[in-house]
This record gives structure tokens, C-alpha cells and sequence, in this order.
């Protein structure tokens, strides 16, 4: 079906999550090909001066310096050009209110950072390849929420 | 009389896959010449059709058998659980046999060499996903889609959403609502 790697973009401002994500996304059995920027400034450059296809799905860091994970997520969902990109928003508070909120703001994804790196492998192989499935059989995005 | 006639068969070729296209009314876009991305997933139908249609001008669509029949056999899921009717209490791996006349293994073994997913999953996937539409829509009661959905119970429904999603329909239904809201 698809043959090409699903382009994977990570916001992310620590160099170890980076890595750990990195390193997790190689394990998982769909072929990826991962872009990581440091800071939403960067991550907003990036995605208007593409040339070529958006990425596949965006995972976005909450705390960011300079902008912010849902900073970078309102721009996203206003923006002609990237408002049906698929976002996963990647953090550390699991609070409920926390998550519902961000699914308000357009998020579709919910990940809360795993301890375990297996976990994380998992996580990550569960949103690629249901968010491939919104992807590959027209299933409707505006229903896509996911909270793992 | 003689005519002589220069062409450019690039040209040709390609006119002739934008008047197919557009005719069966797939968005597409050229990319290059002996590529065209298609902008949605196309039916098993229509990517017959085309087929049909661009076979008379000698072009042939250059296609994995697998993703065709795994087209295929997702349609057939999709048709069934997005009908008005109840779903039917006969099983999946049943219906899927009878109506794609192969055996559920050698279905299910394409399946997942395919798109790296269960066509259980991908079943529970798009029983959830008709739930959504129709907690939206708002016309039934949650048991009512349990019912129509055939779950054994409205309990059965909101556990498999819970554990597909990661929140529970109440919560999926005050999201929507104020997401609308919001943008």
C-alpha cells in the first residue's frame, strides 16, 4: 500500500526525550521518516517553508520555549494549509481537564510520556498506525481523539 | 490524401488521465508523468472503473493485487457498518468469507501483511467511528446506538469506546460540542 516512510514531525525542547523518541520510533514495524525540531518557532517555520508533503502526524511537546505546544496548535488549526494536520500532543501532565482542553483546542491525539521505553514503542505504534487508518480509508478527522 | 501528424505522447497521456479522472470525479494530482496522487482513498469501484476506462487507451494502472483486495475488503466492512439496518449478530469472519468467496484466514492474513493491523481492530475502529457520527448526530440514545451497533450492552459499547479512544462517549460528545464552539 503505502511503500514511502510516513514523514513523523517532533517539537520537543529536551535532547533525552529526543532521543528516547527517536530511538522508540525506529522500533516501531511501520517505516517512518522523523524530523525533530526544538521550540514551536522553529516547528512553525518549518511547516510553512515546506516544500513537499506535511508530515503524516505532529507531535508537539506542551512546554516549549519561545512558543508553546498549544500556541503552536491554535496557529495549526487556523492555518489554511496545515488545519488538517494530524496533532498528537506529547506530555507529562495526565490531568483529565488538562486533556479534554487540549482536544477542544483541535489536538487529536492525547499521549501522556511513558516511563517504560517499551511502553512508549507501543504508544507510538498504536497513534501511527491509527491515525494511518484516518489516513488510508477517508474516515472522518474531525472525530479523531485519542487518549493514551 | 496524407496527413502528417507530429505528437507529443506525454501530452496525450495526460489529458486523457485528467478527463478519466475528473469524468469519475477522484480529486488527483499529477506528480509525475507515470505517478498521479490521488487526493482520497478511492472505492474498490471506482478504482475499477478507472481501470476499465484508461485500459482503452492502452493504460494500465500499475497496482499491488494485495492493497486492491485489501481495498476490497475494507469497503465491504465499511458498507456493512454504516447501513441504516442493525448489524447483523452473524459473525464478521462469516460475512466477510461468503462475500469475498476466500477463506477468513487467507482475508485476514492479507490484512494485516497489508496495512500492519488486525481486521479485528480495524472492525472495532469502524464500529466506533459510526458510534461518534452518531452521538453527534444526536437523534439516538447511547443504548439505542449499542443496539443498533449490535453490542450486548450499552456497558460493552462504552468499555470498547473508552479502550479505542482513551475517553468515554459523554466526555467525546462535550468535546465535539465545544470544539464547534471554539473554532
Amino acid at each position: 500500500m503505502n511503500q514511502s516512510p510516513l514523514n513523523i514531525l517532533l517539537a520537543d525542547d529536551d535532547e533525552d526525550d529526543k532521543l528516547i523518541f527517536r530511538d522508540a520510533i525506529n522500533e516501531v514495524k511501520v517505516k517512518t521518516s522523523l524530523t525533530m525540531v526544538s521550540d514551536g518557532v522553529e516547528l512553525m517555520e518549518y511547516l510553512q517553508n515546506l516544500d513537499g508533503e506535511l508530515p503524516a502526524i505532529v507531535f508537539l511537546d506542551l512546554n516549549m520555549p519561545r512558543k508553546g505546544g498549544i500556541e503552536c496548535l491554535r496557529e495549526i488549526r487556523n492555518d489554511a494549509n496545515l488545519k488538517d494536520l494530524s496533532i498528537a500532543i506529547y506530555s507529562t501532565s495526565a490531568s483529565e481537564q488538562d486533556i479534554e482542553d487540549t482536544f477542544i483546542k483541535g489536538a487529536n491525539v492525547y499521549i501522556k510520556k511513558p516511563n517504560e521505553f517499551n511502553t512508549l514503542v507501543k504508544v507510538l505504534e498504536e497513534v501511527i498506525t491509527i491515525n494511518w487508518q484516518y489516513h488510508t480509508s477517508d474516515l472522518n478527522k474531525e472525530n479523531f481523539v485519542l487518549s493514551i | 490524401m496524407k496527413l502528417h501528424i507530429k505528437y507529443d505522447t506525454v501530452t496525450a497521456c495526460k489529458m486523457i488521465l485528467q478527463e478519466q479522472l475528473e469524468k469519475l470525479e477522484i480529486p488527483y494530482e499529477l506528480t509525475s508523468l507515470g505517478e498521479v496522487e490521488l487526493k482520497k482513498a478511492v472505492t474498490y469501484t471506482q478504482h475499477k472503473d478507472l481501470n476499465a476506462a484508461l485500459k482503452r487507451y492502452g493504460i494500465e494502472i500499475l497496482d499491488d493485487q494485495r492493497s486492491i483486495f485489501v481495498q476490497k475488503i475494507k469497503d465491504t466492512i465499511i458498507e456493512l457498518v454504516n447501513s441504516e439496518e442493525r448489524l447483523p449478530s452473524a459473525k464478521f469472519s462469516d460475512f466477510l468469507a461468503q462475500k469475498l468467496n476466500h477463506s477468513y484466514g487467507h482475508i485476514s492474513k492479507i490484512f494485516s501483511d497489508v496495512t500492519y493491523t488486525s481486521i479485528e481492530n480495524f472492525i472495532i475502529l469502524q464500529k466506533i467511528e459510526r458510534a461518534k457520527q452518531l452521538i453527534i448526530a444526536g437523534d439516538l440514545t447511547l443504548t439505542e446506538i449499542a443496539w443498533q451497533l449490535n453490542y450486548s450492552s450499552v456497558q460493552h459499547l462504552s468499555n470498547q469506546f473508552k479502550k479505542t479512544t482513551g475517553i468515554t462517549p459523554t466526555s467525546f460528545q462535550r468535546i465535539i460540542k465545544m470544539r464547534r464552539k471554539a473554532m
